[in-house]
């Protein structure tokens, strides 16, 4: 119950390779990818808003669809490197079947 | 140690067959992260992980968080799903030890007498916890809190109304207690020193922390260690500083020991750590060691053992590029975190009692920082719900840029702008 797959999203490396994954309803887009062998998101705290390494930029016409962003994951965003206006932090998106079929862009680095 | 009984050509034959496999003994965060990094470094040889523990490498910090308060369900523990192994060609052995380690062969011989040949051996056995050593230790109702297993345990008699006594005042039991006071347990945590998380954190940390604890119900006994512990058959009372008190419920946790054991008795040096280099490298160059059970010399150029995820990560993903080739020195700002209530604390660098403390932010607003200031450098930053001033104070401790203490005290100043 608890592990049913949502959907798929879709992770797509600086170098332009692409991962696609089924994340569970419930898990964050960054536990999709680092659960998995997709390179390129750090989440060192874990999960927790605190360190600013699972960056992401949201494919424009998934944008909307996303929960607004806390004061905390504005303020967090702010020392990622390289943000961009599409910029997420993917340990604050919990996935859920509206999100099936996401795209993600990942950073070269999350440092 | 026990003796070969190959001929010197066998040994010869073994070590060169097998010199791109890798073997790691431990199945935690480092084990997990070298794995991950050396398939990014591009190493293609099979990898095998010994596990003691049932389960695949998972995570420990939402153990004493959020696992035991019901609010993160195991599955999301694991730091890796379970087609992972298969995927990065990596053999996964659980419920299994390694007794020893066969240097002049490179083998790894396992509990049951198997023996696992490797051309390179990584160490990441981590540690285990203190035991508790008074009268009555041993009683059922005593719990350590370190694996999946011991929360579990816990968890089953973890129950509104109990009485749990907490010995010792670190990270692992003020997180426990913190769990303990919400789910509506009376909670008392005994602690031998005068002051909270006094290895850690700095006094007017542990004032604050106090308070909080407090404030939620916590009876704190400071300067007060566990005597005896006492009951018929299972845990009744606890005795501490010449009082009896009743409890249900012992949870211990006044730290960890390395392990260091296959190390030390295959012949490699141990104090109070295994003993590596800044590249993760015992004194055999076909072993290197990382995480929890290492000693070694930090960037501040004294040896010191760590006890954390950033020590684990960090250290593994340089002992993967040294085992390709691609040795760096490992001098990362070493980096703890510690959730209790709401309240986040994130600690960068090594505190000194000798450092100046400078304050940024009202703890009564319960969002503040205190920097250690150490030759006009920020020596090392605690963070209570202000991430940004952690991970400001982690850059300028990295590069160990100079600063103001006025404008760092200064809030009307953005954290990002103090350096002007």
């Amino acid at each position: 119950m608890a592990n049913r797959a949502a959907g798929k999203v879709t992770y797509i490396e600086s170098t332009g390779k692409a991962h696609t994954i089924e994340v569970a309803e419930g898990w964050s887009l960054m536990e999709g990818a680092v659960k998995h062998l997709v390179p390129g998101i750090d989440a060192d705290c874990g999960g927790a808003c605190a360190c600013a390494t699972c960056q992401v930029y949201v494919d424009p016409e998934w944008e909307g669809k996303l929960p607004p962003k806390t004061d905390m994951e504005e303020t967090m965003l702010d020392f990622a490197p390289e943000r961009q206006s599409s910029s997420r932090l993917s340990c604050q998106i919990r996935m859920t079947p509206a999100l099936d079929g996401i795209i993600l862009r990942l950073p070269k680095s999350q440092h | 140690m026990l003796a070969p009984r190959r001929n010197a050509q066998r040994q010869m034959d073994m070590a060169a067959d097998n010199q791109d496999n890798i073997v790691i003994i431990g199945a935690g965060q480092a084990a997990i992260q070298a794995v991950q990094s050396l398939r990014a470094e591009g190493f293609e040889g099979p990898i095998t992980l010994i596990g003691d523990e049932a389960y695949a490498p998972y995570q420990r910090p939402p153990l004493s968080k959020a696992y035991l308060l019901g609010q993160f369900e195991r599955a999301r523990l694991f730091l890796k799903g379970d087609d992972y192994y298969a995927q990065a060609g990596c053999e996964l052995l659980v419920n299994t030890s390694a007794r020893a380690i066969h240097r002049d062969v490179r083998e790894v011989e396992l509990e049951d007498g198997r023996r696992i040949p490797y051309g390179k051996l990584l160490l990441a056995t981590g540690a285990r916890v203190r035991r508790l050593k008074c009268p009555g230790a041993e009683l059922p109702g005593v719990h350590y809190l370190k694996t999946i297993a011991d929360v579990d345990g816990l968890q089953a008699v973890f129950t509104e109304g109990k009485r749990i006594a907490v010995v010792g005042g670190g990270y692992i039991g003020l997180e426990v207690a913190a769990v303990a006071a919400k789910r509506g347990l009376k909670v008392t945590v005994f602690e031998a020193m005068d002051r909270l998380m006094a290895r850690a954190v700095s006094p007017q940390l542990s004032a604050f922390y106090a308070a909080e604890h407090e404030k939620a119900g916590v009876d704190l006994r400071l300067k007060t260690g566990v005597e005896e512990i006492g009951g018929h058959g299972k845990v009744e009372w606890v005795r501490a500083g010449g009082q009896t008190y009743d409890a249900d419920i012992v949870l211990v946790g006044i730290g960890v020991v390395p392990c260091e054991e296959l190390a030390r008795e295959a012949g490699l040096a141990c104090e109070d750590g295994i003993v590596v280099d800044q590249n993760a490298m015992t004194g055999d160059p076909a072993i290197w060691s990382a995480g929890d059970c290492t000693r070694h010399v930090g960037r501040e150029g004294h040896a010191i053992r760590l006890e954390c995820v950033q020590n684990a990560i960090d250290q593994a993903k340089h002992a993967a590029l040294a085992m390709v080739g691609k040795p760096k020195t490992y001098a990362e700002v070493p980096w703890f975190w510690s959730d209790q209530y709401d309240l986040k604390l994130q600690i960068a660098g090594l505190a000194r009692p000798t450092d100046t403390l400078v304050q940024r932010g009202d703890p009564a607003s319960r969002k503040f920082s205190v920097f250690h200031l150490r030759d006009g450098k920020i020596a090392a930053v605690e963070a209570v719900n202000a991430a940004p001033d952690y991970l400001i104070g982690k850059k300028l401790i990295a590069e160990g840029t100079a600063v103001d203490p006025a404008r760092l005290a200064d809030t009307a100043i953005k954290i990002k702008e103090v350096m002007g």
